[in-house]
């Protein structure tokens, strides 16, 4: 049966300007665009992704939003009613990727960063050093030194500690969900910015073997590709429970993604679904956690941090305390707001907590437990800009997590549409034809400006606020206000109002 | 190298093995192991370990090579996400053996507890197997993807195998010696007959498996086999719409 709902966008070609090149015709690869005479759209499979429009040397194409006019319902809005004919059409969950669209409150936008004036000098970052640098890992109570004056030495046995330049790290993205292509530009600009790229829990592919002190090896409950090896040839290892743009969900790579190359790397045949359910079946509490982290520490003869991802749920802070009980070096937190290659569109709009007031809680709750050396933080689950992470930081995470930023930086158009494998712009796609599309040595190139360009702006923010290290603005919540929120929202995240001195 | 890990905590007993190994030390035995765990854990050199003794978790998790052979009972996640070798035990073993084992060889003379082999999987020519001696319970073979495990049930216990067998599974194979009611069983396994290249192939594992344990291969052979196979390698193929 021929579907009954209306194209979400409309292609528009001016006939005029188009001198017929078909330079859209083969770029699109949704099939939205055919040539009969002349290039002919078919709205309906249009997904807005911009391949056609960008590649069109005569600016012919434009795509808009169907104007086509529902009869207003604030209640039953087109997309409510768009998505029950599309699930009584097909009787099946709806899958969609990226992060959550809904309008949710962003919470970043309702903090506002100090700056000095007059009687606390800001400092200049262009004359001075700003020091941007951040350890990853487990610090101990207290240091003890032996010796004296010249000749000091430290006592005290540390933990591994992941040295990162830029407190930003790239987000778990596994290879299957993205492309090699796009995997190999994140590890040359972890590389070449002192940073970290996450294989996610496709394993990691041979071509990456030399970036392994840059990379974060995932283990997830499918555990693929993890062998002894690919624990050792990481900077890192963590444990997958979680991921915030789907929280008590598991991963799910369907059969025709899984090609020569990823069967290769995940260590499965051709054509299988690759199935990593929530949970992981050997973890049922903290101590079987701590099992798995142990595990891990042996397999890697306690010269790894072994970090631990979760989603942002409700309960979050006492989940992060049992996390850092269990022996785990880093927690990483996954806010709501968080990508997914494909995820139940149920759970990302409408499941988790956003990693605002996640962060703030279990940050906290840490430190009034008086254990929140024994792990760094990182958060992700919608990190847009260099603002997020100066606030992450002053909310008292070491580190952010970036995924979606780092892809947009890379082509990503945010279309959605990860899931399907026709990414246009080689990303999310394991087509040879459009995995090409992606250069990683131009994408490579991007993803280092970015973090470049969001590190001076750091740097900026820290010499208005008259310090010269991230460190000393690691969990200076006074340092924030809120602006438009209420006085439990303030709580939480343990900020003043905007107007309040000190 | 012979080790007494009497009261030695588990990090201490790993830690000597580990060195030992890369000092290349190929064969261990350890007296009085009492609940150490990890032992054998990542590993990738041919070396022999011989525990006397109960050892604790995880026993051979990661592991790529080594023999391990335990001359008594052991507890849950052995196996862990192997890679490769071989793990004997004279006894019965707890939970989650096997887990995410992706090749080399689990023989236990005993029983097994909950979720054997879930998750196990197999590439190309690294297929793992799981044989056990006794009965098991619920969720055995839960997510399978790949590998194979025979069960045989040869203590006279009923039911052999718990519920949900197979559930989710969509790579590899089963074989269980005796009658499995279907009410045991998870939706996404089908259960077939024996056809002669099962039978070959049961003989050859189960060959070597009776030699370790001292059973006869002929009387072994003589119960009749349950094959269970997944319905689809895709079993949620069609639950989305896009």
């Amino acid at each position: 049966m021929e579907s009954q709902l209306p194209a979400e966008f409309i292609v528009n070609v001016n006939h005029e300007k188009c001198r017929r090149c078909k330079r859209c015709v083969i770029n699109c690869s949704f099939s939205a665009i055919e040539f009969k005479d002349k290039v002919t759209p078919n709205h309906r499979l249009c997904v807005a992704c911009h391949r056609c429009a960008t590649f069109c040397p005569e600016s012919a194409i434009t795509i808009t939003e169907n104007p086509l006019t529902y009869k207003y319902g604030y209640n039953w809005t087109p997309e409510i009613r768009k998505n029950i004919l599309k699930q009584a059409e097909s009787g099946g969950i709806i899958l969609t990727g990226m992060g959550n669209p809904q309008p949710y409150p962003i919470y970043w936008d309702h903090m506002l960063i100090d700056a000095c004036q007059v009687t606390n000098p800001s400092i200049d970052p262009l004359r001075e050093p700003m020091e941007l640098r951040t350890y990853l890992g487990a610090k101990p109570e207290a240091l003890e030194f032996d010796g004296e004056h010249d000749n000091v030495s430290l006592r005290t046995e540390l933990a591994p500690q992941v040295k990162l330049d830029i407190p930003v790290v790239f987000a778990a993205m596994s290879y299957g969900a993205i492309s090699l292509n796009a995997h190999k530009a994140l590890a040359m600009a972890a590389r070449r910015m002192g940073t970290l790229m996450n294989t996610g829990e496709g394993g990691l592919h041979e071509d990456l073997a030399d970036y392994t002190d840059r990379i974060i090896v995932q283990v997830a409950s499918g555990r693929f590709g993890v062998t002894s090896k690919y624990l050792n040839n990481s900077a890192l290892v963590e444990i997958k429970i979680g991921q915030g743009a789907k929280p008590g969900i598991g991963g799910h790579l369907p059969g025709e993604k899984v090609g020569e190359d990823i069967s290769k790397t995940r260590m499965i045949p051709v054509g299988t679904d690759a199935l990593s359910p929530a949970p992981h079946h050997d973890i049922y509490s903290i101590e079987d956690l701590s099992q798995l982290i142990y595990a891990i520490k042996e397999a890697t003869d306690y010269k790894k941090p072994v970090s631990v991802k979760i989603a942002a749920v409700h309960n979050v802070a006492a989940i992060a305390s049992g996390i850092v009980r269990s022996g785990a070096d880093i927690v990483m937190i996954d806010g709501f707001r968080g990508g997914t290659g494909a995820a139940p569109m149920i759970i990302r709009d409408h499941v988790g907590v956003p990693i605002e007031l996640a962060l703030a809680a279990v940050d906290e709750r840490l430190r009034q437990e008086g254990i929140r050396n024994r792990a760094s933080i990182l958060v992700g689950g919608s990190i847009r800009q260099s603002a997020d992470v100066v606030k992450a930081i002053a909310l008292g995470a070491d580190a952010c997590v970036i995924g979606t930023a780092a892809l947009i930086a890379i082509g990503c158009r945010v279309c959605q549409k990860c899931y399907t494998g026709n990414c246009a712009w080689g990303i999310a796609t394991q087509k040879p034809e459009l995995v090409r599309r992606l250069n990683p040595e131009v994408a490579a190139d991007h993803l280092c400006n970015l973090l470049t360009a969001w590190g001076h702006e750091i740097q900026e923010v820290l010499g208005s606020l008259g310090i010269n290290a991230i460190e000393s603005l690691r969990g200076s919540r006074e340092r924030l206000r809120g602006v438009g929120l209420n006085q439990e929202a303030l709580d939480i995240l343990g900020i003043k109002h905007a107007g309040i001195g000190q | 190298m012979r080790i007494d890990a009497k009261g030695m905590h588990y990090r201490q007993l790993n830690k000597i093995i580990r060195e030992a190994v890369a000092q290349g030390e190929k064969e261990f035995e350890l007296d009085n192991v009492g609940g150490q765990r990890y032992i054998g854990d990542g590993i990738s050199e041919n070396v022999k370990i011989t525990i006397n003794g109960t050892p604790g978790n995880d026993l051979g998790a990661f592991m790529n090579g080594p023999r391990i052979i335990v001359n008594a009972n052991a507890q849950d996640g052995i196996a862990n996400t192997m890679n490769a070798g071989e793990i004997i035990v004279h006894g019965s073993v707890g939970d989650i053996i096997g887990y995410g084992m992706r090749g080399g060889k689990l023989y236990i003379k005993g029983d097994a507890g909950y979720r054997v082999g879930i998750h196990m999987k197999e590439y190309k020519k690294q297929i793992p197997v799981i044989i056990t001696g006794g009965t098991a319970g619920d969720f055995f073979g839960e997510y399978m993807a790949g590998g194979i495990m025979i069960l045989l049930g040869m203590n006279g216990k009923n039911p052999i195998v718990g519920d949900y067998v197979g559930t989710g599974m969509h790579g590899g194979v089963i074989y269980i010696r005796g009658k499995v009611d279907p009410y045991h069983l998870g939706k996404e396994v089908s259960c077939l007959e024996l056809n002669e290249e099962d039978t070959k192939l049961i003989g050859s594992h189960l060959k070597e498996y009776c030699e370790y344990f001292g059973f006869d291969l002929t009387e072994v052979m003589s119960g009749k086999f349950t094959k269970l196979v997944p319905l689809s390698h895709r079993p949620y193929g069609d639950l989305y719409v896009y």
